[in-house]
This record gives structure tokens, sequence and C-alpha cells, in this order.
């Protein structure tokens, strides 16, 4: 095991970026909430530096402008719960937040880190796909700032895996500000609502007007190796008027297009019944709504 | 031998010096190094709550927080709830847990009362739904919640003896 050589707690994001730019090795400590217990079961090995982000200032808060909410990587999930902008505007997120873990770990634990950890059961990266979330990520070579930008529909590669370079930190997310009469649902299902990693997940966003759909997104967590986007399903809504035959239509694509694994929290096919009749029960939610 | 580093931060209201091993969790620091152990190791992955402290007004695992992250903050542990003598709701909590028989092995006591007063805090006059809810990552192996809700809503009621 490497053991850790240097404790650094920066205090402004360029401190942060070039630290990752020189040090290599690099441990990101942000909550803590994942990283402890990872490290305590030896799934995660530290790196030679154990970088203490959370003093940066301005990697903390939600704002609105230019037409998008951007939230800093350091917003825990009870900040998101409090936030007026995420209430008023983000429901699906202001849903799945309300179903992570307990409250002493939705305190302390940070949008950037649940997006970082890249579970497929993450509870937030659902909504933040539904919501055509982008991760701006920014590092700095030669001391001069890089920022990039990439949908988080591009941004998880497998469990723990993301397209983030270990030069580059991830600064936080860029929203589009839905419109007004834009709906949001979100569904996790687990056996108790507080402290249960998803059996299966499902965000839902889109338009209903005079009945029919459009400007749809569907996206699936814990059904493959990473959240996933549903791209048969939001074939089978868009455009069309939500009856009883589009919403039998999509809850049928969206069993065939999963493609989930047994594990100790339920089967394969349970995953794919859950995926199938929740999904079903959302729209018919929706299209009541 | 692990990296060592050296934080400052108050604790119980004391400012207070520790030396820690960087990879140490703030539970092993308050047990191990300082000898605070009204704070209970249950799980060690933030699943029970038994653990729970609070840090700069909010509530946390202890287990899952780094020592390191401590500096600077304001730690308070369930020997400092309610030693400052402006804290009555404290006090009140601790009347209420013996006067409804709150506490069985006591075990889960400790972080059950840091968890009610962050969450009276908050939300003063919480009704037994939202109490439920604020505890749902407190475990108490005895079963004994419903006299532990009973004495939360009864000091949120402002009718705790």
């Amino acid at each position: 095991m490497t053991e850790i050589e240097r404790y650094y707690a920066p205090a402004s994001l360029e401190q942060a970026v070039d630290c990752l730019q020189e040090a290599g090795g690099v441990t990101v400590l942000a909550g803590g909430t994942d990283l402890m217990p990872q490290k305590n079961a030896g799934r995660l090995k530290p790196q030679r530096t154990l970088m203490n982000i959370r003093g940066i200032a301005e990697l903390r808060g939600v704002e609105l402008s230019g037409g998008e909410i951007r939230i800093g990587a350091l917003t825990t999930i009870t900040d998101l719960l409090e936030n007026p902008l995420v209430r008023q505007h983000l429901p699906q997120l202001i849903e799945a937040c309300n179903h992570f873990a307990s409250d002493q770990i939705r305190n302390v634990a940070t949008l950037g880190g649940n997006i970082c950890n890249a579970s497929p059961a993450g509870d937030t990266l659902v909504p933040l796909l539904v919501l055509d979330a982008r991760v701006d990520l920014v590092s700095r070579p030669e001391g001069r700032m890089l920022r990039r930008g990439l949908p988080v529909a591009e941004f998880f590669v497998g469990p723990g895996k993301t397209r983030k370079a270990p030069t580059e930190l991830l600064a936080g997310v860029t929203i589009p500000l839905p419109p007004e009469n834009y709906l949001g649902r979100f569904f996790k299902f687990g056996t108790r609502p507080a402290l249960d990693i998803a059996t299966i997940s499902i965000g839902f966003g889109g338009i209903l007007e005079g009945g029919v759909l459009s400007r749809v997104r569907v996206a699936f967590g814990a059904v493959a190796a990473t959240p996933v986007r549903a791209s048969h399903t939001e074939a089978a809504l868009e455009g069309r008027p939500l009856t009883e035959a589009t919403i039998a239509a999509a809850a049928a694509a969206a069993r065939d297009e999963v493609t989930p694994i047994d594990d100790v929290r339920a089967s394969a096919w349970y995953r794919k019944e859950l995926i199938h009749n929740m999904t079903k029960r959302i729209l018919d939610h929706v299209a009541h709504a | 031998m692990s990296l060592m580093h050296d934080i400052d931060f108050t604790l119980n209201g004391v400012r207070r010096r520790a030396t820690v091993r960087v990879d140490m969790s703030a539970l092993d620091m308050l047990r191990e190094t300082i000898g605070l152990t009204g704070t209970k190791y249950g799980c060690g992955e933030g699943e029970c709550g038994a653990c729970t402290i609070q840090v700069d007004g909010v509530s946390l695992n202890s287990c899952l927080m780094f020592a390191v992250d401590c500096h600077g903050r304001q730690v308070v542990t369930i020997e400092g709830l309610g030693a400052d003598e402006a804290s009555t709701r404290a006090s009140a909590l601790r009347d209420a847990f013996v006067e409804h028989g709150a506490v069985q092995c006591g075990f889960c006591t400790p972080g059950m009362m840091m968890q009610a007063s962050h969450l009276l805090d908050r939300h003063p006059h919480a009704d037994a739904e939202s109490i439920k809810r604020g505890i749902e990552g407190n475990l108490c192996r005895c079963t004994g919640y419903k006299k532990i809700v009973d004495a939360i809503v009864a000091v949120g009621e402002g009718i705790a003896p």
C-alpha cells in the first residue's frame, strides 16, 4: 500500500489544480463520505498526496446566469435540498437528494463527490443525465487555466471510472434552465427509504403540451456499468401523444434496452421488471399531472 | 509509519491542538488520541449514526470524516452538548430522553442525542414524521424508536419536563 507522503489543503482552485499538475498521484478529499469507507475496505489505494479541497470557497454554491444553473462541485446534498433555485427548477434533483443516504451524510457529501465516484447507482447522476448537465473540468498546464465542458452522458466510462484526466479537477456542473412548463420526475427503488443503494432508479424530464410530449429525456441507474440515457424509451415517447398505448410501448422499450446484472440487491430479471413497471407508473403520473 | 499532521480546532468550546495520522477518522481521533469515548464506533461506514457529532453546526458521521479536516472548525461531541449554558434545549433533550425512557442499552444514545439536537436546531417544532425521517441515519438495535421519537417530539413541542 502506498503511504501518504503529503497532506495539502489548498485555499484556491488555482492551487488545487497546480497540485494535480505537479504532484501526480493525488487523492482528492471533499466530503470524505465515500473516500473513507473505500479506503477502509481497501477498495481505494490512497495516493502519495492527500489533497483536501473542502476549503475552496468558490467551488460551493448554486447560481443562475445566462439561462443556466451552475452548481459548484463542493455543494453538499443538504445545500441542494435547501436551495430555492434547485427547488424551483430541478425537481428530479431534489427528489434524488431527498432519497440520498441519511441527514448526517447529506450534510457533508458533495455533488462533485457523487459524480466523481461514478457509481452506476449514484443517486444524483440519473437526474443530471435527464437535465442535460455538463461537467466543468479545470486544469492548469503551464500555469494557464484550462476549462473544458463535457456532457454528463459522456463522462462515465465504468464503475468508478470517468473521462476526467488525473490533472483535472471537477469544478462543478452546468444545467440549462428548464422551461416553465417542464415536468421532472425521479424514482428510486430500495428496500428502505434511507441509506439504501438503489436497486434501480429512473429519471424523466420533458414537456407535455396539448397531450403531446417533447424534449423527452429518460435515464436509468443501477442497470448497467454506468448510469445511462435510455434512447429507445425516449424515441418511443418523443413527439407522441401520451396515451395508454404510448406508455405501454415506452415501458416495453425500457425493459428491452436495459442490461442489468444479478447482484445482492436484485436479480437482472427483477430489475428489468422494475424498470418496466416503474417507467409505466411514472408516465401514468405524468399523463395525469 | 503514517504521515502525521498537526491540527488546531475548537472542541466543545475549548481550543485544542492535536497531532493525527492523515488517514485517521475524526472518530478515532476523539476516542483514541483525545480520549473522549462518549462518541461510539458502531459500523464504521456511516450506516448506524452511533458516531454522530456536530461540526460547524451540522451533524455528521465522525467515522466518515478525516481527522485532519477538523482543522479550524468547531467540533461538538456528546460530552459538549449542552455544556454551553445558553443551550437550554440540549438539557431539555437530555431530560426528555430520561423521562420518556428513550434509553435502553444506551449505545445509540449519544448519536441519537447529537442528531436530535441538530434536527431541533434546524426545525424547532418538528413533528413525529419529520423526526423519524431526521433520525433515519441512526440505528437503535434495541429498537426503542417509539420512545426516542416521543422524547424528541416532546422537546420540539415544548412539553418536555
